[in-house]
């Protein structure tokens, strides 16, 4: 083939990813460690036929994509802690009006302002509940910096078929740090559009199912091509205007949640690594979990029979693999640039079947493999538990 | 399985620390080999300790940064102390700074260096910035981590136009440096 090699930064990847699953519009505000997104796509999206525009805020960016998203397009915002803090109630105005567009979160250590420059991985269960009331969500944490190409473009598509906004989250590292890329050819990897309605205009409801190929994913018109569209915060009909009838209500948020719960299996995604004979589990996700499959090797190579889980998708969370890993292994390890969050379903999932243990640190520096490693090894010999 | 190579270029904002990382990660791909690199900066653009580390691997690089460093640069005094901890090889090459670095950490393991980049860059060729570029010139005159002629290629594709003939001759001075010795 000849494909030529690019050594390119994480953020540098995602721009390539989003311009290749079809990205029109990106609205921004730029934000250490994402700024290389809103910087790229400046750059680029204008060449593609797109429109990149910097907002006043990240409040406003993610209520711009949203708009460009409803007028047909496939968009995208990118940003980090405290903008992901302040798109929230936004964004779950998306997931309420199944509002297919991506939402860059690039970590960095929290809370509040924080460590601007440094890693974390603080945000995993903010992109679960981040925003109020029970609301489907989707959020996919790459490891390299060629999967955060491949990555984007799954998370448009999930976007766009599912109608749902999907979160990506990165972290400091994986965003910053170059590795080598081979940009894919068109037509390499599948790219995703979403429903376009079938019958008449006048006939048209935004979140009617009845006239779909696709069982609970109503399809979308675009505004401005003549379909009544409307859309509220509120509880609403099929047809959009707002509602006070608990019955409805409760039928459309369930429907919402059902939907998810249908292709739950299609958007989960997971990567097992020397799982098959593992006494010790390894659960792992996004930069940390090269440190941990590093560790798996290490263990191997002294005997000890590790092996690692990662989660690529993140939410919804695959409970399965939790639950048949805690019934082979002796104990199991999460190690995570927090205090313990993605733990705690891990846990859940374990259901007391194996014992759970953290590693864990928030001084900003990526988890080094030997830690992981230490941490195994004192658990194999009772020496802490 | 081959290790791969870990070198961490090390010192302070604005000593172009980062941009020597890349140039150096893509002169292992024009070599046709795998590289990482990564790097960490305070929110200062001047001053503040910094970090660039390359990993490079004729296969895949599971752990993208140093966990076991073959080479270490140390441009400046900050960055001696929590740098060079973690050196585990006797044949791993520290490098120091001659000119900025005044108190040397006491070090079990490595080959230790001092050379005079900052000086060269001063003295000879008239600009103290170009320092990370010889420095560059004498990692690969001394490991041969990459070929002369990609390390010259990728330089030159990163630094502003006009300033080529400067960084060949900055290459070409970090050679002289490591022949002094090897």
């Amino acid at each position: 083939m000849g494909k030529k090699a690019l050594l390119l930064s994480g953020n540098e990847s995602c721009v390539e990813g989003a311009l290749y699953a079809g990205l029109q519009f990106y609205a921004g505000y730029p934000i250490t460690p994402s700024s290389e997104i809103a910087e790229g796509l400046s750059r680029k999206l204008p060449k593609y036929g797109g429109v990149m525009i910097q907002m006043e805020d990240e409040i406003a960016s993610m209520g711009a994509i949203i708009g460009a998203s409803l007028a047909g397009k496939k968009s995208m915002t990118a940003t980090s802690g405290p903008g992901f803090s302040l798109k929230q109630e936004n964004f779950g105005f998306a997931c309420f009006n199944e509002v297919p567009c991506v939402l860059v979160n690039v970590m960095r250590g929290g809370p509040s302002t924080g460590a601007p420059t440094g890693p974390s991985q603080g945000d995993v269960m903010q992109a679960r509940w981040g925003t109020h009331g029970d609301h489907p969500v989707v959020a996919i944490a790459p490891n390299s910096v060629p999967e955060i190409l491949t990555e984007t473009v799954r998370s448009f598509n999930i976007s766009e078929k599912y109608r749902v906004p999907v979160i990506l989250l990165l972290d400091e590292i994986i965003a910053h740090m170059r590795e080598r890329v081979i940009l894919p050819e068109k037509g390499e990897l599948e790219v995703i559009d979403r429903l376009k309605p079938t019958v008449p205009p006048d006939q048209y409801k935004p979140f009617d199912i009845s006239n779909t190929p696709m069982p609970l994913v109503p399809p979308m018109a675009a505004y401005g091509t003549g379909y009544r569209f409307h859309v509220t915060g509120l509880n609403h009909r099929t047809d959009g205007f707002p509602t006070n009838n608990g019955e409805l209500i409760e039928k459309e948020l369930l429907r919402i949640m059902q939907k998810m719960a249908m292709y739950k299996k299609n958007m989960l995604k997971h990567e097992e690594y020397m799982l098959d004979d593992a006494e010790i589990g390894i659960v792992a996700y996004g930069s940390t979990s090269r440190a941990a499959k590093y560790a798996v090797n290490v263990l191997r190579s002294e005997g000890i029979k590790a092996g690692m889980l990662r989660y690529i998708t993140i939410w919804p969370f695959e409970e399965e693999a939790v639950e048949k890993l805690a019934e082979k292994v002796k104990f199991i390890v999460v190690p995570e640039l927090n205090l313990g969050q993605l733990i705690l379903e891990v846990e859940r999932c374990a259901r007391g079947k194996a014992s759970v243990y953290g590693v864990n640190r928030v001084n900003i520096e990526i988890i080094h493999p030997h830690e992981i490693i230490e941490k195994v090894k004192e658990l194999l010999h009772g020496i802490r538990v | 399985m081959e290790k791969n190579i870990e070198i961490r270029l090390s010192g302070e904002g604005g000593q172009g620390l980062i941009l020597a990382g890349v140039i150096l990660a893509s002169a292992a791909l024009i070599d046709g080999k795998n590289a990482a690199q990564s790097q960490y900066y305070g929110p200062e653009s001047r001053g503040g300790i910094s970090k660039s580390e390359v990993v490079i691997s004729t296969g895949d690089i599971i752990y993208p940064e140093v966990a076991d460093p073959d080479l270490v640069l140390v441009l400046s005094q900050v960055a001696c102390g929590p740098y060079t901890k973690d050196i585990r090889r006797d044949d791993a090459y520290v490098i120091f700074d001659a000119n900025t670095v005044k108190e040397f950490p006491k070090l079990e393991h490595g080959r230790i260096y001092k050379l005079p980049f900052t000086m060269t860059a001063h003295d000879k060729l008239g600009k103290p910035f170009i320092a990370n570029i010889i420095a560059l010139g004498t990692i690969v005159g001394l490991t041969n981590v990459v070929s002369r002629e990609a390390i010259e290629q990728a330089v030159l594709a990163r630094v502003p136009k006009g300033t080529e003939e400067l960084n060949k001759t900055a290459l070409s001075e970090g050679f002289e440096l490591a022949k002094t010795i090897k």
